[in-house]
């Protein structure tokens, strides 16, 4: 299959920190790929590079469906087709939930009104939110906020989506349902780059597991190879870390 | 009573009161084209300051800096007595439009920089990641939520520029006080002067109140 997104020696400094050392990464089309690692790993920054909401170094290239992302006019064209969730939602809090999930296509796709709205209370409906249609974000629960934030993005009918620790700002009691709704969109046909803490989750749902530390890639691999028998010796140590506590 | 004879004397009124209303109206007009321009050249110069390349950003810097510098009154009197040497000629009225316009923006462009940069980074990273154009990012994300910052200190700049309208009267330009000085002279009784005074009196104090009303009521609904 080909390469959908390809990262190839990427490199990024804030300063004199290095925060992502020749990162290389392949995802083929309507693939899963989680991304593990112990915070600061640069495993956020990587996936923000991949809509360029964080400049990266000039030597290293990073290309989505066959367009190289850099600044300039094609930037906007591949970030209409990369959907991307934040942890901390980012819903825009003026509008009501059912605005949020419009505007985008309303503005960048330009499409009739009326179907617009037919589509975004569908896509509210598809993460259990459709009642809750007229009102506006702070008048929601956080995992509310999140589904809410997933139908926005998916509303530009993505073929990338990237999940930024999805779950991280979520109450416990609400870490389930927004995984369950990251889970549905899981293989049907768009690709996920999800960087997520939930490992339960990422061995569930993910095609490859791929462990970061230090802004280094270090290992990758199916979930049962990478959770149940790691090579190195990092994501040993960082998977008994989290497993037994 | 001599003292009501001096400054509230009825008669004096009566006849010069068509000269303040005509005052009024000048003043008024100045005011509305002095706050509408200046919001706009604010609002641009604020994103110029923050988006503008090394350059712009630059010299609007200076620019803002400079024009909250110097008194409005010097800049008047140069717009209107030392530009003709240089043969660049304006009516009273669009000298004190300018000199309030120049002035009053620099002080705009501060109170839109402050509303934008109090607008949290994530909502211009999702405006950008979902492909929103700058223009879009602005209009339908950014500025509505930096109106609620800036809406009493704006309201507050617009207080002063119909404040600051009354400088206009020393380039001659027929505005209220202008009028009102003028009428004294003629009447050769002061109380037109207190006229226009409790006219400028009676239409800032309700702006002033609602500024404090509009600061009280957007300080408590900070979450």
């Amino acid at each position: 299959m080909e390469n959908f997104i390809d990262i190839k020696c990427l490199n990024k400094h804030y300063g004199h920190f290095h925060a992502l050392k020749d990162v290389s990464l392949q995802v083929s089309e309507g693939e899963v790929v989680c991304v593990i690692g112990p915070s600061g790993s640069g495993k956020s920054t990587l996936i923000r590079c991949i809509n360029m909401l964080e400049e990266f170094d000039p030597s290293s290239s990073i290309v989505v469906d066959n367009i190289p992302v850099k600044k300039g006019k094609s930037l906007r064209e591949i970030r209409a087709e990369v959907g991307m969730v934040f942890q901390s939602f980012n819903l825009f809090p003026h509008l009501t939930v059912l605005d949020n999930v419009m505007l985008a296509p309303k503005r960048v796709r330009k499409a009739n009104a009326d179907e617009l709205r037919e589509k975004a209370l569908s896509l509210l409906d598809k993460v259990g939110i459709s009642a809750q249609a007229d009102k506006y974000p702070k008048q929601l629960s956080g995992g509310q906020q999140q589904r809410v934030a997933i139908a926005r993005a998916l509303a530009m009918e993505p073929k990338v989506l990237l999940f930024d620790e999805p779950t991280s700002a979520l109450d416990p009691e609400m870490v389930g349902e927004v995984l369950d709704v990251i889970k549905s969109l899981a293989h049907t046909g768009v690709t996920m780059v999800v960087v997520t803490h939930e490992m339960g989750f990422a061995r569930q749902v993910a095609d490859r597991v791929v462990f970061m530390d230090g802004g280094e890639f270090v290992e990758a691999g199916e979930p049962a190879e990478i959770f149940d028998n790691p090579k190195e010796e990092r994501t040993q140590k960082f998977l008994q870390a989290i497993l037994n506590h | 009573m001599e003292i009501l004879d001096t400054f509230f004397n009825i008669d004096v009124l009566r006849r010069t009161w068509p000269l303040l209303v005509s005052g009024l109206g000048t003043t008024l007009s100045l005011s509305v084209v002095g706050i509408v321009a200046s919001m706009i050249w604010g609002l641009l110069l604020a994103l110029g300051r923050l988006y503008g390349n090394l350059p712009i950003r630059f010299l609007v810097g200076v620019y803002i800096d400079f024009f909250r510098s110097i008194p409005l009154l010097v800049l008047l009197i140069v717009i209107y007595y030392a530009l003709p040497f240089v043969s660049v000629k304006f009516s009273p009225f669009t000298s004190a439009a300018l000199a309030l316009i120049l002035v009053a923006g620099a002080y705009a462009a501060e109170i839109f920089r402050a509303g934008i940069l109090a607008v949290p980074k994530g909502q211009f990273e999702a405006s950008e990641a979902l492909g929103l154009s700058y223009f879009s990012m602005m209009k339908d994300v950014v500025l509505p939520q930096a109106v609620k910052v800036v809406i009493p200190p704006l309201t507050n700049n617009s207080v002063n520029v119909l404040k600051d309208t009354a400088l206009a009267s020393v380039v001659a330009m027929p505005d209220l006080l202008k009028q009102a000085t003028q009428a004294q002279s003629l009447a050769a009784n002061p109380t037109p002067l207190i006229g226009a005074a409790i006219i400028y009196v009676l239409i800032l104090w309700p702006l002033v109140v609602i500024v404090s009303r509009l600061e009280t009521r957007f300080a408590t609904e900070e979450r």
